[in-house]
């Protein structure tokens, strides 16, 4: 196995981007990509793609041939695959491509994600969406995402005597980071009143509890560690690579208010990465609704369970907290293209490893983790990148 | 979803008819064809629980998916049932008495409708056990 | 006849409208239509109840009620006037949500309001000559009035399932006479969503005129007189219609109170007449006797003559009583009923 390096990323802006299709989009994305690693189209050997609903958001299946096409690399003919995990597609098209790299079948490898949700109303991406969950025993009963994350909350508020006001401390604070974003979807401040008093999606769930629908795309390049720095001074070395599955529903799970699949792949990949979370300076994860955020930060270590609405309150996680999370203002603030999110995050850590990451710039940045979840925790993806090798 | 997909799990979603499996008496809804525990030795047998339970967490959907859309809010929840297994249905009741740790039973209601001219699903939602007083 | 009622099961949605709460939407007097209909609040179903829904909980009952197998059932019809399928039976449901399918044969009826007792009949045919070992008949309905019409006032939802068999009867059917005729009182045509009906036409020649000809032949052919019978049901689309004609056939208004639970249920349409009987089954004691009469609009009425047996004091608190589905309701304003009702189109 080889160490992998990016060399490389990219992102579109993300929102509600109506002048924009999804194969422009991709487009866009991986070509700054490139542009950023500084290669030739002729040098990629492989793609991998992360998208979750072509087939129902754009009506289109067979991605991984539209990319590699659009991305003129047709005459080249190389292997171009679509990977699909819901909401963490991009995280795992992520890992993919660094499997591919590691293992010495491919050299050179873009992965990207890319998601097109604005094309269709927002009740057929509500039931798009529900398609993570297990259809037959939750959708048909009337389970919706936000549907699902709100059970998980109301147990956590009963159990560990999480607020609605910690809840929302975590909006306000990935909103106060999206707005040092100019990528992101909200570039601007909300506060907890405003929160509280948004429209109730799912009972204690808010509107503004919720990441937002969104099209965007994002691509990192990889590389072999030990050919990186013929491409870049900033290369960023992957440390770990890790994913674990859970129960496809939030019923049949252990304990509702623990995602055992990111428990366990994050226990991969400080092993891996041979870390512990105290090492970690800052990290994206998956915070599709506020308390998602609050149960990935108890789940990945930084606080214990129980603790996780309290030391967001606190400010535990801001810029210049302890652990600053979602720097990038998170799928909350940033935006949620689905497919694209799990590559955006890394993205960001790149950024941040590099110290280009503008008003947001976390001091010292050396170690940072993603973490991506598809559905209600069915799958977990978690990466470890570090500045050193 | 579809006629036939809905009528393969018909028997289920009227009577929760789940499984059990033999082996080691774990008992599964839904369904399973292999029971997680014993697996490839799993002796897996139908199974009608008995509808009783008690809420493990819910949630007050305000915004549903299209076929949803004219019964929010409802009450979403999952249902440890007293065999075990938990499930997600819907409880019928006052929005203000859904509380965790609810003793509910079992009720048959329309679960949705494809459209006014299509198929009308029915199934297992949950009444609280207590109120009102009925002896069943 | 050796055969009657083996269990009986009712179920009623928990949601009431006043009389008072639909008036003041079309401007008529609460007071005066309460007092001339004797209805002052009717049941309303659930967002996600229907005629099939109260149906199986009324079909659970009788199941619950008695201890029956289901296996056993070997025929299921179901009256109503409101199935929700115009193309596919509300029966086939009921039986596999009792869990008595594979073998047996099932169909609806339609009737107007005396579907149900149809259902009885034909149960009762097919047990009485060994075709079938027990037999379920339904009455149910979410019945449907136009808003600002008459019907409005009264129409309302629930069911009532009866098992029909030979042993371990809970009551046995003595007699039944139905009387028949082409008479178009009320009718609601194929694609129509709300009924029409013939005003006070269907009082005297329809509704009097069928009621008392089938009670009275019933009880001329059986030798029977009012005073034989401790209690008397009459189809009840309102107070008046079977408080009327009890006195026309000569019933006290005691033989009809235990019955006549249309002033805080509505007319439950295929299930009003079968309500009654529940209601007064929960009372009765061994040995009563009872006369039902049924009357659908069309018209036809069917009459009943029921004796009770020990095993209803056995079985009696196996199930809900009407008067406990009666209880504890819940009411809401025309605005929410008219949500349910589906009379706000989405």
């Amino acid at each position: 196995m080889r160490d992998v390096a990016i060399i490389g990323v990219g992102c579109t802006e993300f929102g509600e981007l109506w002048d924009k299709s999804f194969r422009e989009l991709f487009v866009e994305a991986g070509i700054s990509a490139i542009e950023d690693a500084g290669i030739q189209g002729g040098k990629i050997d492989a793609l991998y793609v992360g998208n979750m609903s072509g087939g129902r958001f754009i009506e289109q299946e067979h991605i991984g041939s539209l990319i590699a096409d659009y991305a003129g690399l047709a005459s080249l003919n190389i292997p171009s695959t679509r990977v699909e995990a819901a909401c963490a597609s991009g995280g795992l098209a992520l890992r993919q491509g660094i499997i591919a790299v590691a293992s010495g079948y491919h050299d050179i490898v873009i992965a990207g994600g890319a998601e097109k949700m604005t094309d269709v109303d927002a009740e057929t991406t509500t039931d798009a969406l529900a398609a993570a969950a297990d259809r037959e025993w939750e959708g048909v009963m009337g389970a919706t995402f936000p549907g699902l994350y709100a059970m998980i909350a109301r147990l956590h508020m009963h159990r560990y005597g999480t607020t609605s006001e910690q809840l929302a401390s975590v909006a306000v604070k990935n909103h106060h980071n999206g707005m040092m974003n100019p990528k992101a979807q909200f570039q601007h401040e909300i506060s907890i009143e405003a929160v509280l008093n948004s429209v109730m999606v799912a009972d204690p769930l808010h509107v503004f509890d919720c990441s937002p629908i969104s099209d965007g795309a994002s691509a990192v390049v990889l590389a072999p560690a030990e050919v990186a720095r013929k491409y870049t001074d900033t290369p960023v070395y992957v440390k770990a690579s890790a994913q674990a599955s859970g129960t496809l529903s939030l019923h049949d799970r252990r304990d509702i208010t623990t995602l055992d699949a990111t428990v366990v792949a994050a226990k991969k990949a400080y092993n891996m990465a041979n870390v512990t979370p105290s090492d970690i300076d800052f990290a994206e994860v998956h915070d599709c609704f506020t308390i998602a955020e609050i149960c990935a930060i108890e789940d990945l270590g930084f606080v214990r369970k129980g603790d996780g609405g309290k030391a967001s309150q606190e400010g535990m996680t801001a810029i210049g907290g302890k652990i600053p999370i979602n720097t990038s203002g998170g799928l909350k603030a940033c935006g949620h293209p689905v497919g694209a999110t799990g590559v955006k995050q890394a993205v960001e850590i790149t950024m941040q490893l590099r110290g280009e990451a503008g008003k947001r710039q976390v001091d010292g940045a050396e170690i940072g983790l993603t973490h991506n979840v598809g559905g209600s925790g069915g799958t977990a993806v978690i990466h470890i990148f570090g500045r050193e090798r | 979803m579809s006629v036939p997909r809905f009528w393969r799990r018909l028997k289920n979603l009227y009577n929760l008819i789940g499984t059990q499996c033999k082996k080691c008496g774990e008992y599964h809804y839904p369904p399973r064809t292999i029971c997680p525990k014993c697996r490839r030795s799993s002796l897996i047998v139908p199974y009608k629980f008995k509808g009783l339970g008690e809420v493990l967490t819910y949630t007050i959907v305000h915004s549903a998916a299209k076929d949803y859309a004219k019964h929010t809010p409802y009450i979403l929840a999952i249902i440890r049932l007293d065999e075990g297994p938990s499930l997600t249905s819907q409880v019928i009741c006052d929005h203000a008495d859904i509380h965790i740790g609810m003793k509910v039973k079992s009720t048959f209601r329309k679960l949705g409708e494809e459209s006014e001219k299509g198929m009308i699903y029915y199934g297992t939602k949950f009444v609280p056990l207590a109120t009102p007083p009925r002896k069943d | 006849m050796n055969v009657g009622i083996v269990s009986y099961g009712a179920y009623i949605p928990r949601f009431r409208i006043k009389i008072e709460e639909i008036s003041k939407v079309w401007g008529d007097n609460a007071s005066s239509i309460a007092e001339g209909l004797m209805v002052f609040e009717k049941s309303v179903p659930d967002m996600d109840e229907d005629t099939i829904t109260i149906a199986v909980e009324a079909a659970r009952h009788a199941i619950n009620r008695a201890g029956v197998n289901p296996e056993r059932i070997e025929a299921i019809f179901t009256g109503s006037e409101s199935h929700p399928y115009a193309v596919k039976p509300t029966s086939t449901v009921v039986a596999e949500a009792i869990g008595a399918t594979p073998s047996l044969t099932a169909a609806d009826f339609q009737f107007a309001c005396k579907a149900g007792t149809a259902a009885i009949q034909a149960c009762l045919g097919m047990a009485d000559s060994g075709m079938i070992d027990l037999g379920m008949a339904i009455g149910s309905d979410v019945s449907q009035g136009a808003p600002g019409d008459a019907l409005e006032y009264t129409a309302a939802a629930g069911g009532v399932a009866y098992i029909i068999g030979k042993d371990k009867l809970v009551a046995k059917i003595e007699s039944t006479y139905s009387y028949t005729t082409d008479t178009p009182d009320f009718w609601r045509r194929e694609g129509m969503p709300y009924p029409e009906h013939g005003g006070r036409f269907t009082g005297e020649p329809a509704y009097f005129k069928h009621v008392t000809s089938a009670a009275s032949t019933l009880m001329n052919k059986m030798g029977t007189k009012p005073s034989d019978y401790n209690y008397a049901i009459f189809h009840q689309p309102n107070g008046k219609f079977p408080t009327r004609v009890a006195k026309m056939l000569g019933f006290s208004s005691e033989q009809i109170k235990p019955g006549l639970v249309v002033p805080r249920l509505g007319n439950t349409y295929s299930g009003s007449c079968m309500m009654g009987l529940a209601a007064t089954l929960d009372i009765a004691k061994p040995g009563d006797r009872i006369l039902m009469t049924a009357f659908g609009s069309g018209a036809g009425s069917d009459s009943f003559s029921i004796s009770v047996t020990d095993r209803i004091e056995e079985v009696r608190n196996g199930a809900p009583s009407v008067e406990q589905l009666l209880a504890n309701p819940i009411y809401i304003d025309y605005a929410r009923y008219a949500k349910h009702k589906g009379k706000i189109k989405l």
